[in-house]
């Protein structure tokens, strides 16, 4: 054995390449187990970021094929719930810059709102019922429907199917409980050679008025 | 033919050169313009780039060491050294897939900013580069982990405060035609000269 590859060497390069490969390639299909990936913990991280009303506003089923759907690649611009500082906190998870809200998927409201059943106006057809995302109707047939306010998510997904349009969007009223500080405006730039630009263009506007 | 013994030991002063000189003076990227893929590809951010950074040096490191033995242990007793790059490029594709693997079940976030550029790592020729001037110099084991260690701290080094700078100019007030790689080339040509200063500190 030894002598044959003294004589040829080109079989102790083969063995020694061949050697390393299998040795390489052991340790590799050993780690490939043990760092295995159950699942896919990107999805996870963007179901978290989105609104979970599951209004299908994006054109997907809800909030979890849509965030799926981010992951292969898909505009992260298409939640109109989530509004501009969705798109941020996606735009900043994936490392992307972040796009306006696509208007084709619908408007981002300004306010927060719920849906209110006038009561005495519903035929208790449960149409709103098969249409709510999150369940937050409560009734039967022929009897009354009323919204579970908190549970509401402000789709206006029920606000269609309703054949009597009893059904309106209320804005969420702030009480105590929940008001907040408006956010201050955004201070100015802090560095002389960014401002620069916005500065250059402002003289720019005096001389011309 | 040296002693067992100075195969693992080096002392502090050796230490404290090997680490200068890979890291501020032979520096891969801005003096031996090796691995150039990666500090203009992936200095875009500086998450992104300090990640890089942390993988690379993370593959230089095991490289410098795997490489090491792969040499000394199977391609010189056998009088194979004719097969050192194509034994080397083996080393670097194992080392590669196993960060990778490493760092997709550590920090997918990391893995998917990093994107294309972490199984490049592979073709990073600074990797290479490394593995073949370790063996031509004649180092032992702990002087070439230093070496590669070295290597990896300089090339984390540049492309973090070079991803620092071109976030600062993505945002600076530069002239039309010299909007994004060209300012960025220009950059790095200038972060070259400012580490041509080093030459002849050790």
């Amino acid at each position: 054995m030894i002598e044959l590859i003294s004589q040829h060497p080109i079989f102790a390069a083969l063995i020694a390449m061949v050697g390393l490969s299998i040795l390489f390639g052991g340790l590799l299909g050993y780690a490939a187990e043990k760092f295995k990936v159950e699942g896919d913990p990107i999805v996870e991280q963007i179901d978290e970021l989105l609104p979970q009303t599951q209004c299908g506003q994006c054109g997907f089923p809800g909030c979890r094929p849509y965030a799926q759907s981010i992951a292969d690649g898909d505009a992260i611009n298409k939640c109109p719930p989530g509004g501009q500082a969705t798109i941020n906190a996606l735009a900043n998870l994936l490392g992307v810059p972040a796009p306006e809200l696509d208007q084709e998927h619908g408007q981002e409201s300004e306010v927060k709102t719920v849906a209110y059943i006038r009561e005495d106006e519903c035929i208790g057809c449960t149409k709103c019922i098969q249409a709510c995302p999150v369940d937050a109707i409560l009734g039967a047939a022929k009897l009354m429907h009323t919204v579970i306010a908190d549970e509401c998510t402000g789709c206006d997904l029920c606000v269609e199917p309703c054949p009597v349009d009893c059904i309106d969007m209320l804005p969420v009223e702030e009480t105590i409980a929940d008001w907040k500080w408006s956010t201050p405006a955004k201070p100015g730039q802090m560095i002389a050679t960014d401002r620069r630009g916005e500065l250059g263009s402002n003289t720019v506007q005096e001389d011309a008025a | 033919m040296a002693a067992p013994t100075t195969v693992w030991l080096c002392s502090m002063q050796e230490f404290a050169v090997i680490l200068v000189s890979s890291i501020l003076i032979n520096n891969y990227v801005l003096v031996q313009f090796l691995g150039l893929c990666p500090f203009m590809g992936v200095s875009n951010k500086l998450e992104s780039a300090i990640g890089m950074a942390a993988a690379t040096t993370f593959v230089l490191t095991l490289t410098a060491m795997a490489s090491y033995m792969v040499n000394a242990l199977v391609l010189e007793p056998l009088g194979l050294i004719y097969l050192r790059t194509i034994a080397f490029i083996l080393v670097i594709a194992a080392v590669v897939q196993f960060t990778k693997m490493f760092i997709e079940k550590t920090s997918p976030l990391l893995y998917r900013v990093l994107g294309v550029f972490l199984p490049l790592i592979t073709t990073n020729c600074a990797v290479l580069g490394v593995a073949l001037q370790n063996t031509s110099k004649d180092l032992n084991f702990t002087q070439s982990s230093l070496y590669g260690f070295g290597a990896g701290a300089g090339f984390s080094l540049v492309l973090i405060l070079f991803s620092a700078m071109r976030e600062r100019l993505a945002a600076a007030d530069v002239p039309e035609s010299f909007k994004g790689a060209a300012i960025a080339m220009i950059t790095a040509g200038l972060m070259s000269l400012a580490f041509m200063g080093f030459n002849g500190l050790v």
